[in-house]
């Protein structure tokens, strides 16, 4: 079974969208198709996503699942090194993250990506 | 007989939002001929600490800038049609805001102007004296030896119901919850109060998902090939059709650009949300946990199940204080080794703080690698191995004063003539920062008030 996976970057099956609160980022992972719902739960983990966000200073990765809207939310510790107050980077909100957490690798089945392509293009 | 629906409209996100977006909207409510109310959001965080910094310069000041670029294109015909307009573009001034609107009214020959304003949420002369609590695990904002440049209880959407009642044509707020600008209407008309709390959830839920604007009708989502969104410079703002039990619709102004799908509502449902069962507001706590989407036509989605649990003892306030000055440059590089003479150049102004001796925070970027995504170490930047074709190198520095943050930016542009070869299209920047946290209070601390202003007050 696992032979039949392919890795792709999670862009490939979810979108999402960045908030922030102070130095508190809150990132939506949307599942474009229901079956990427499960993928992203068992791979789109609180610690890989805290690694993710490691580098930027962050402390903790919360994960909320959200199953009957079909959506999970993350809520991200101190990434924003000072928020949009202090912060030195141009995007103090961190407005772009959503498209560096979008970077992860997940591995996915073929039907789960083509369900995915075909979700997209609707 | 059953309560007829009503539609609200947002038509504006920010204080910087497009002006003309709010005439399909309002154009939309009048015609659907159902009771409707078209608000306007223009206040974050650091909108209004500087708009008390200008109200302290000029006392007619200290309301949204482009008050009258908002309200101009849609008054006459929300006047006429008795659609009333909300706003928290009074900002710190709201009472301001009522003699601009009138002043307007008069340039537009609208006659009968009458403008509700909502006061009650500046807590600056008081705040060191009330009983305050920690916001979250938030760092308590030190207020002990600094000048409070604002501090703004968040209202809730209550006395925006009170100041419906009295018919105006016009709500002006200060600060006030975003969701309260929809939850308002909602609450006069429908007759929802504290104990319906799923109801009440219902309308913090349609606040919250029109006070974005265009981010529900497809901005702030295109990306071609997996999202695409047609006629975005043209993006149609948000309508939503509420019942009387809660449900409702998100839809947007016929032949307008953008889309309404299950999609857009997703990524704006959870737009700066924390734990999706506890949305703090003042007039309820919102859980979303159980909500259902459904497409119900083209642009059309129906939300449904949200729940409401009782609101919360404590009010939220923001407090601004000075936050110091940000100093900033940018030089780029092109061409056959850009990405070297681009580090070079970074590491040359490195060296020129430390030579300065300059007391400041700083970070170098250098975009067109990886700048945005990275932390203020440089770790990503240091590994990129790209060969991009042209680098912008930028120099960002927090100091306490304007001369340290003035130094860094014109060390920017001192390497036209003494950094690497070929920089070109220097920027200088500084900005003045604003410090803000946030603190609870007492219900009792804070007394929202309405008053009424007509044509005969000014």
């Amino acid at each position: 079974m696992s032979k039949s996976l392919i890795e792709v970057p999670l862009h490939e099956i979810a979108h999402g969208r960045t908030g922030d609160k102070g130095d508190r980022l809150l990132l939506s992972v949307i599942p474009y198709d229901e079956t990427g719902y499960a993928p992203i739960a068992e791979q789109v983990t609180e610690s890989r996503m805290f690694e993710m966000f490691q580098h930027r200073g962050a402390t903790e990765a919360r994960r909320y699942d959200l199953p009957k809207l079909g959506a999970f939310n993350f809520v991200i510790e101190n990434a924003l090194q000072g928020g949009v107050n202090n912060s030195l980077n141009l995007d103090g909100h961190g407005k772009t993250l959503s498209f560096l957490a979008l970077t992860m690798k997940v591995r996915v089945s073929p039907d789960v990506l083509a369900a995915a392509k075909k979700a997209r293009s609707n | 007989m059953a309560i007829e629906n009503m539609h609200i409209g947002g038509a504006a996100a920010f204080a910087d939002d497009r002006l003309d977006v709010g005439i399909p909207v309002a154009n939309a409510l009048i015609d659907s001929g159902k009771p409707a109310a078209l608000f306007y959001e223009n206040l974050a965080e650091r909108t209004l600490a500087l708009a008390h910094r200008e109200l302290r310069k000029d006392p007619l000041k200290g309301y949204t800038p482009d008050l009258a670029g908002f309200v101009s294109p849609v008054l006459r015909r929300c006047v006429e049609n008795g659609v009333p307009v909300i706003g928290n573009f009074g900002a710190a001034n709201p009472m301001g805001a009522a003699m601009r609107l009138h002043e307007l009214a008069k340039e537009l020959g609208v006659k009968g102007l009458r403008v509700a304003v909502v006061e009650g949420d500046d807590l600056r002369d008081v705040i060191r004296d009330v009983g305050t609590e920690q916001w979250g695990d938030e760092e308590p904002i030190d207020l002990s030896n600094t000048e409070i440049l604002a501090a703004n209880a968040y209202l809730g959407a209550e006395p925006i119901a009170d100041a419906l009642d009295l018919e105006p044509h016009i709500v002006v707020t200060g600060r006030v919850t975003d969701s309260a600008l929809a939850l308002g209407p909602l609450m006069q008309h429908f007759g929802w109060k504290a104990g319906d709390w799923d109801k009440m959830a219902a309308g913090v839920l349609v606040g919250h998902l029109l006070e974005c604007g265009g981010q529900v009708t497809g901005g702030y989502f295109a990306d071609p090939g997996f999202k695409d969104v047609l006629d975005l410079a043209d993006l149609g703002f948000p309508i939503a059709e509420v019942e009387a039990d809660g449900s409702f619709v998100i839809t947007k102004p016929d032949g307008t650009g953008g889309v309404v799908n299950e999609q857009t509502v997703k990524e704006q449902i959870l737009y700066e949300l924390d734990d999706p069962s506890n949305y703090l507001t003042p007039d309820v706590i919102l859980d979303i946990s159980e909500v259902e989407l459904q497409q119900v036509g083209p642009d059309r989605v129906r939300v449904s199940g949200v729940k409401g649990k009782p609101a919360p003892d404590t009010l939220k306030v923001t407090v601004s204080v000075d936050g110091g000055w940000l100093g900033e440059g940018e030089i780029s590089y092109a061409g056959p080794n850009a990405l070297a003479r681009a580090r070079l150049a970074a590491e040359i102004l490195r060296q020129r703080v430390d030579l300065l001796h300059l007391d400041c925070d700083l970070r170098t970027d250098l975009i067109g690698t990886v700048s945005i995504h990275d932390g203020d170490s440089g770790e990503l930047t240091r590994s990129y191995d790209g060969e991009p074709l042209e680098v912008r190198v930028r120099a960002a520095a927090n100091a306490n004063d304007k001369a340290t943050a003035w130094t860094v930016a014109r060390e920017v542009q001192a390497l036209y003539c003494n950094g690497p070869a070929g920089g070109g299209g220097v920027r200088r920047n500084i900005t003045e920062r604003v410090k803000t946290g946030s603190v609870l209070v007492s219900r009792r601390d804070v007394m929202p008030r309405v008053s009424m202003v007509t044509e005969e007050d000014v």
